[in-house]
């Protein structure tokens, strides 16, 4: 019964989403399963900031290694966790909205989540040039295809793509490098994201029937868990 | 003081890099150090010179542009903030010049997220360009914040049918119904025009395939470099264009300088942001050609 239950819910709810899309009458209990699905995901932040807790909470029990890391998410969890349900400081009052400005939440938001979080992403640049230098090597035939096309990527991105390269004539316009970029993108790269794009679908379809006929049930874990 | 700043900057690290080809000629591999000492150096000289290069709209960016210029005023405009800080830097230029755009052409706006930390940027969104460049601009009536709703690409599913279904009330508890703004708005199909700016999921493909497809509206999109070329295969048909990464917010803000003078003074990130990408950008290919040679050297010595 434990497995019957849900295989049955999981069978019911993929073939009325179907049908709601090809069948009118239909469409009003696909609309129904979609709010369902809203609902539901609702939960899903509790048990996300649940699951958080008791990691953390375990770490800095267990004085596990680099503890106070974990000490420092709980606080900053905490924090946030207080800013928006009590909405402290909020100029509007408890009634009014949580990102209001002036409000504790909009401030740890503005002044410590979005710097620190701008601040990680920018270390993305300084990495993705170390491993260009060390990836990027002409090694053989498929790795220089591979470079030649980052190399024109890289100067179509930038102003300096149109100076190098403004003086060939319009007719040979396509080997301008911001339009040989255009091009790697919307030809090779194309034909490519379609396929995968492609396979990627049809994987989904024939792993959405498997789960609707109840032959895929991994997704309720082993009978041991 | 540009050029001063550009002649500097291309000097001290056109040295470098010429002091590390010649290590590279000997067969000698550089140190990922010394290459975030460069990085640091091409990021942050064009910042404190304020170099700026002159941009021109690609056709895919052109696109939306075009888009919201030839909508009749009053169209009503959606877009979606889909990101978070650590994307913001990339793309909020995007989403700000598409609400500065959508406010000065008398469209109607409708700010909402499909991610949570979509809701706060929306607020300064409303804050650093509704309220300072557009005072005139009335909360309810000319635009209005809808906020951020769990579910992803459920919560398309069913504002595409009934956006009352998942909003009753804006961000702020007032009730949908007292606001001027949502007279006449059933569903999504009622939009002129989606607009969705992020880079991860739920995105610009969520809009498409569970808004913009289902409901006939056309969909445009930002995204951060990173995520653009997946989007290709969208455009032009289900995607009418894209602005991908900080290109492409710098060409837009470039064409909205170009026909809306008033902009002029206004700040522009994607333009100013494109000095360090562009010299970051010949950074790395200049330690990709030093790593090839030292490469072929060390492999030319081993035999």
């Amino acid at each position: 019964m434990k497995r019957k239950i849900p295989v049955i819910i999981t069978s019911l709810v993929g073939t009325v989403l179907i049908l709601s899309v090809f069948f009118p009458p239909a469409e009003r209990m696909g609309e129904d399963f979609s709010i369902f699905f809203d609902i539901i995901a609702v939960f899903a932040f509790f048990l996300g900031g649940g699951n958080l807790v008791r990691i953390h909470g375990n770490k800095i029990y267990k004085k596990a290694r680099d503890w106070g890391f974990s000490a420092v998410t709980l606080a900053g969890f905490f924090l946030m966790l207080a800013a928006g349900l009590f909405k402290i400081a909020n100029p509007g009052g408890i009634a009014a909205d949580v990102t209001a400005q002036g409000s504790l939440f909009q401030m740890l938001y503005d002044w410590i989540f979005n710097p620190l979080g701008a601040s990680m992403y920018a270390l993305l640049a300084f990495y993705v040039a170390s491993a260009s230098y060390r990836a990027f090597r002409a090694k053989n035939k498929e790795a220089t295809i591979l470079l030649i096309a980052a190399f024109i990527i890289l100067l179509g991105r930038t102003p300096l793509g149109v100076y190098a390269t403004a003086w060939i004539p319009e007719q040979f316009s396509l080997m301008q490098i911001p339009n040989l970029a255009i091009w790697i993108m919307t030809a090779p790269n194309l034909a490519g994201q379609r396929a995968i794009m492609i396979g990627i679908a049809l994987g989904v379809i024939s792993m959405s029937l498997r789960l609707i006929l109840g032959v895929e049930r991994t997704y309720l874990g082993t009978d041991n868990e | 003081m540009n050029n001063l700043g550009l002649i500097i900057s291309f000097l001290v690290i056109g040295a470098g890099l010429l002091w590390f080809l010649l290590r590279a000629l000997q067969g000698k591999e550089v140190e990922r150090r010394i290459i975030f000492v460069f990085i640091g150096l091409a990021v942050s000289v064009p910042i404190l010179f304020s170099i700026t290069f002159a941009e021109k709209a690609s056709p895919i960016v052109k696109a939306v542009y075009d888009k919201i210029e030839n909508l009749p005023d009053g169209s009503r405009v959606l877009i979606s903030y889909d990101y978070g800080p650590s994307m913001a830097p990339e793309v909020e230029p995007m989403s700000n010049a598409f609400l500065r755009h959508s406010l000065a052409k008398g469209h109607k706006v409708y700010l909402m997220g499909l991610w949570a930390t979509g809701q706060s940027i929306a607020a300064t969104a409303i804050d650093s360009v509704v309220r300072r460049e557009f005072p005139e601009k009335v909360y309810g009536v000319d635009f209005v914040n809808l906020g951020y709703k769990a579910g992803n690409q459920g919560v398309l599913n069913v504002i595409i049918t009934d956006i009352r279904k998942m909003y009753l009330t804006d961000v702020g508890g007032i009730d949908l119904d007292s606001l001027p703004i949502m007279d006449g708005i059933k569903s999504l199909r009622n939009m002129n025009l989606l607009m969705s700016v992020g880079g991860g999921f739920p995105g610009i493909k969520e809009w498409i395939q569970f808004a913009g497809d289902p409901g006939h509206i056309p969909v445009a999109g930002g995204s951060a470099a990173v995520s653009a070329p997946l989007l290709y295969p969208y455009y032009p048909t289900q995607l009418l264009g894209l602005l991908g990464g900080i290109k492409g917010a710098a060409e837009y803000e470039a064409e909205l300088k170009r026909h809306y003078p008033q902009f002029a003074d206004t700040p522009q990130p994607g333009i100013k942001m494109m000095g360090p990408q562009t010299l970051a950008h010949l950074v790395i290919m200049a330690f990709i050609i030093i790593g090839n040679i030292s490469f072929f050297v060390a492999r030319r010595r081993r035999g």
